[in-house]
């Protein structure tokens, strides 16, 4: 009897190897590449775009390929899933949509490829200005991403729902209060108008941490990082007065409700139905947000460019340089397990040359990195609002460019929620934010602020 | 060789359970990660995510919400409305236990995202819940966002009461009408009847339930996520939410394995105690 169950075992283990022996590798034949991006809400011009140079690239090279894999998922969870998809080379993508931010991380995880053998001769790269290049450094100084475009934040607002509330526009906002005092006006004269969004909450994920909350620290003089010093800050006041903005706009009922915030649509609902409709006044928000309204967008608004108006954000306490911004952008990235580096570069490098830029920066409303493009009185005539934007880029910010930047953005909006839903106040929550970065890095890589 | 018709089976439980059983304590013990360097290879980490998970505050709050809805929803609510039901059902007409019967059994057969969206729906700032509230005079709460738990337990039970009203039906019908019947000569009332007869004789089926109720709740993930997303805040992470935060949203695979072997063992021991307090192999 023992010697059956010993043999039923081994056969059982017998089993297992055989079925794991033939997992994996099942795509990847080398004519096909595979092109990850996110295609998202409103968020549909890049699938043209990709649509477009698929049927380019294909005509081009014959016999190749392009497997698009268009992934319908909000910014965390498309992170996630383009994360698990690296993870296996039968799934792992040969080209994919990377944000600045996670370049550093997902090289240093092995799952992009390094580029300068390509970009050496690249005549277009001289065109890509050099703090757009950096955006796509690695930890190792080596280019893992090719830029797309860049982006700025400022406040957006809706003109009509300013002069229905006899606030004069145009808006000039010079410190945190005056943001305030105007949405409480805002409130006070039209109660069924949200008056300001910043988009907060864990539900948001990066979008809460950087056009919310980092919008607000950058003007505090405080910051997340010391450069000089390599070392995440704790315990800053900045970052209490940052939050403590947050939880007098959710819970002075100067914001959406909570529960509206909280929705993982409420992107989506920001621009293609509140500042159409004119249910919002005031919206913290990245330069991109016009796109929605184009010919070319889901939410097509002829009028937008009359009624919207944009104001930089201001310093907390209207300090020097009076306004602040925060900046980041998208990249094509190649993926370490692809099988035809070649031919994901072709594709890359099609994808991205001035004319392709061009009207991707265009439809997308992305703040040009190409030179040519920024250039292009055809760029620069297509819509209103990419002078204003183009100007903040003096003011701006970027987040800290190390791999633990993903956990401790979602540790902010850890931070936010609590504050917003009134869980805990804004000390607790920046303690609890102190610790949990302290937990992530190590107590060695934090210094106190002074 | 008696066992050799078992290998399918058990090549079949080796590979899709004790694999990601042993391959989720293992991982528990690393710094397992979606994205940094940690991605590229795990390095062993012993104790480390167990020792932050215990001193992470979030960590007991989910481990009392996981209880609180396991309690409230599965071993009373689902149990205790299964068995009233199935009681009721039995004495009444052949129409009534008709209807009552598609009623409970329709929220059952549905897919679960389905079922959890019609929740949402429900309870809904602006959902039916609300509406019909209004059309009485009252103005409802937001009971996703204020009372996040209540709603999740409620839909919850509306959700799986069928199942144990099933499994509580069959039972019945093998308790022997001449029992209870003698029972009902001798005096005893219909409570007695109830706790002293019937209760007794089906104990091995409440055994089953309690158990299947308890492993299938305490493994609810859909249904919360969709109504509350565990939120606000904390307020409704129970473990399985917290556990794919923690490893989806935060790409902390070894954390977030770490909260789902706690949350094996939570079910581990209830199976035992089940097993133990209702001793269903004696009879």
């Amino acid at each position: 009897m023992k010697h059956t169950f010993t043999a039923t075992v081994a056969l059982a283990a017998a089993g297992l190897l055989a079925l794991s022996g033939c997992s994996a590798d099942d795509g990847g034949s080398s004519n096909t590449i595979k092109v990850a991006y996110q295609k998202f809400g409103t968020f549909t011009q890049l699938d043209d775009h990709m649509k477009e140079v698929k049927a380019a690239f294909e005509a081009e090279n014959e016999g190749m390929t392009v497997e698009l894999v268009p992934i319908e998922a909000q910014q965390n969870d498309y992170f996630t899933k383009l994360a698990l998809m690296n993870q296996s080379a039968s799934t792992a993508p040969d080209v994919m949509y990377e944000d600045t931010f996670m370049v550093e991380s997902d090289a240093d995880a092995g799952y992009l490829a390094p580029l300068d053998e390509y970009t050496e001769s690249w005549e277009d790269w001289d065109a890509f200005y050099e703090n757009a290049k950096s955006a796509g450094l690695g930890g190792d100084g080596k280019t893992y991403g090719i830029p797309m475009g860049t982006d700025t934040r400022a406040l957006w607002y809706n003109t009509d729902v300013f002069e229905q509330a006899g606030v004069p526009v145009p808006w000039e906002p010079e410190t945190w209060a005056d943001v305030l005092d105007t949405a409480a006006t805002i409130k006070a004269k039209l109660p069924d108008v949200v008056p300001l969004n910043v988009y907060s909450g864990k539900a948001q994920g990066e979008a809460a941490a950087m056009q919310g909350f980092e919008m607000l620290l950058y003007g505090t003089g405080d910051t997340l990082y010391d450069t000089d010093d390599k070392k995440w800050v704790t315990g800053s006041q900045g970052f209490v007065d940052s939050l403590t903005f947050i939880e007098d706009l959710y819970q002075g009922g100067l914001g959406p409700t909570p529960e509206q915030a909280l929705d993982k649509n409420v992107g989506n609902l920001v621009s293609a139905e509140w500042f159409p409709q004119g249910t919002l006044a005031i919206g913290l928000d990245g330069s991109w947000l016009s796109g929605t309204w184009l010919e070319t967008g889901t939410a097509p608004w002829p009028e937008w460019s009359d009624v919207m108006a944009q104001a930089p954000m201001p310093t907390q306490e209207g300090d020097e340089p009076g306004a602040t911004s925060m900046s980041g952008g998208w990249t094509l990235a190649m993926g370490s397990k692809s099988e035809n580096k070649d031919a994901a570069w072709d594709f890359i490098a099609l994808a991205l040359d001035k004319d392709n830029s061009q009207s991707y920066d265009i439809a997308a409303s992305q703040i040009a990195v190409r030179s040519d493009v920024s250039e292009d009185p055809d760029y620069q005539a297509a819509n209103p609002s990419f002078g204003f934007f183009s100007e903040i880029v003096a003011v701006t910010n970027f987040r800290p460019a190390t791999s633990d930047y993903g956990q401790i953005s979602s540790e902010i909006t850890i931070a936010m929620e609590a504050v917003m839903t009134g869980q805990q106040s804004p000390a607790e929550a920046a303690a609890a934010y102190d610790e949990a970065v302290i937990g992530i890095v190590g107590e060695e890589n934090t210094t106190s602020a002074k | 060789m008696r066992s050799i018709p078992l290998v399918p089976a058990i090549v079949l439980l080796v590979i899709f359970l004790l694999g990601p059983v042993i391959s989720s304590f293992y991982g528990s013990f690393t710094d397992a990660s979606l994205t940094g360097s940690a991605a590229q290879g795990a390095s062993f980490v012993g104790f480390a995510n167990y020792a932050e998970l215990f001193a992470d505050p979030d960590f007991p709050k989910s481990v009392m919400l996981t209880l609180v809805f396991l309690v409230a929803s599965a071993i009373v609510g689902q149990n205790v409305i299964g068995l009233g039901l199935a009681i009721l059902m039995r004495s009444s007409n052949g129409f009534a236990r008709g209807v009552v019967g598609t009623f409970v059994v329709s929220a059952w057969v549905l897919p679960e995202i389905v079922a959890s969206f019609a929740a949402y729906a429900f309870f809904n700032d602006t959902g039916t819940l609300n509406t019909m509230l209004a059309a009485v005079g009252i103005d409802g709460t937001n009971w996703l966002y204020a009372t996040p738990m209540l709603a999740v337990i409620i839909a919850n039970i509306w959700r799986g009461t069928a199942f144990s009203m099933l499994v509580y039906s069959a039972a019945l019908q093998d308790v022997p009408p001449e029992i209870t019947e003698s029972a009902e000569v001798d005096g005893a009332r219909g409570w007695q009847r109830l706790v002293f007869i019937t209760v007794p004789m089906i104990r091995r089926s409440i055994s089953t339930n309690l158990m299947l109720t308890t492993l299938q709740t305490l493994s609810v993930f859909t249904l919360i996520f969709v109504m509350t997303g565990g939120g606000p805040g904390t307020d409704s992470s129970t473990l399985p939410v917290l556990a794919y935060q923690e490893a989806f949203q935060f790409g902390k695979l070894g954390f977030g394995t770490a909260i789902a072997t706690i949350l094996l063992l939570v079910g581990a021991l209830f199976s035992i105690v089940y097993l133990r307090a209702l001793k269903p192999e004696v009879d």
